[in-house]
């Protein structure tokens, strides 16, 4: 018998999911259900289980769309923020929540998340970040950093990678945080945040894959990727206080930007009052 | 939040990844046989670490009734 959470919100009799040992994916999972349930019973924000859509696209982080009993859809690779767009427009009132991985997002479905975070729609997108494709076997993902392994990269990475988070800022997204496995109070508080956000948000959290990445990269075992992130990955408020000297190696978690841009369903519910009371008066 | 808490495991869940034992504050847990097992009852003070970070919900707290 699992914890009243799990046994709350997930799919019990799909448990326990398939993700290796050490894979930060179910962590993740766990906060986005902490963060739902802290909304759901928030009578300020009044979110009911019934709005919420979970969204997801193809990849280990995709499972989750299984796992979680909310509605749910397991879509298409690299197309969840598509499939969520449409559910988003056929229905505002939904809170729609696309679980995906870096390569889903950034990759195969990467102009679906610029042209969303273009427009601004009210998603929440948390990509469940892992540096590296793990279900097709280890090969890089556009946010593999320069010069790590993986099985297509057997000498070493050439490519720059994105930054996931300042990608979707570039195009347009009007929340963007970045989160991580050690730091789970933290990643829950910017998932609550990214939620209750009217706009496009991205939260990209940074996952562990012992299995492939961590293997390849020697990073060590699990326990030694999430002592790394407690040393290296450093909550914003504490960042902007260190020496340029400190801060060198070390990564900003935490929200890094927010503006109030319109939201594109708003917006497009305003066309269509226009157009009918234009109608009217004809 | 109140009443008395008990640390429970499921087994069957636990994949041995030593998250829970390597982060326990009181050094409480161990790994026995790939599964994580309560070393030590008197050192744990019920933070509810193990369950924060358990990847795959095999720790956890729970109110102690009946």
């Amino acid at each position: 018998m699992p914890s009243d959470l799990i046994h709350e919100y997930m799919r019990i009799d799909h448990l326990p999911h398939i993700w290796c040992a050490g894979c930060g994916n179910g962590t993740i999972m766990r906060d986005v259900a902490v963060a739902l349930d802290e909304l759901i019973t928030d009578p300020e924000f009044a979110l009911t289980r019934d709005q919420v859509v979970i969204v997801s696209g193809i990849g280990c982080s995709s499972r989750a769309a299984g796992y979680m009993d909310f509605n749910s859809i397991h879509t298409t690779h690299g197309r969840a923020i598509a499939f969520a767009t449409g559910i988003k427009l056929a229905n505002p009132r939904l809170e729609v929540i696309v679980l995906t991985g870096d390569g889903d997002a950034s990759a195969i479905g990467g102009n679906h998340l610029i042209h969303a975070a273009r427009r601004n729609i009210g998603l929440t997108v948390i990509c469940f970040d892992n540096l590296i494709y793990g279900m097709t076997g280890g090969q890089y993902s556009p946010v593999t950093p320069h010069g790590d392994k993986a099985t297509t990269a057997p000498y070493g990475n050439v490519d720059r990678p994105f930054d996931v988070a300042k990608l979707a800022e570039g195009a347009g997204a009007s929340y963007t945080a970045r989160g991580d496995i050690y730091h789970v109070r933290e990643t829950i508080d910017i998932i609550k945040q990214g939620i209750k956000h009217k706009g496009f948000s991205l939260i990209d959290v940074y996952s562990t894959c012992p299995t492939y990445y961590g293997r390849k990269n020697k990073k060590g075992e699990a326990v030694d990727m999430l002592k790394w992130q407690k040393e290296n990955l450093i909550p914003v408020s504490k960042y902007y206080t260190l020496s340029e000297q400190a801060k060198e190696g070390k990564l900003v978690i935490g929200p890094l930007h927010h503006s109030n841009y319109p939201e594109y369903s708003a917006e497009y519910a305003k066309i269509i009052e226009a157009c009918k009371e234009a109608k009217k008066g004809k | 939040m109140t009443g008395k808490k008990q640390l429970m495991i499921e087994p069957s869940w636990c994949k041995g990844c030593g998250i829970c034992v390597a982060f326990c504050p009181r050094e409480a847990l161990e790994l026995m046989n790939g599964k994580v097992h309560l070393k030590d009852a008197d050192s744990c003070v019920l933070c509810g670490m193990c369950e924060m970070r358990c990847p795959d919900y095999a720790i956890y707290l729970k109110n102690a009734e009946e």
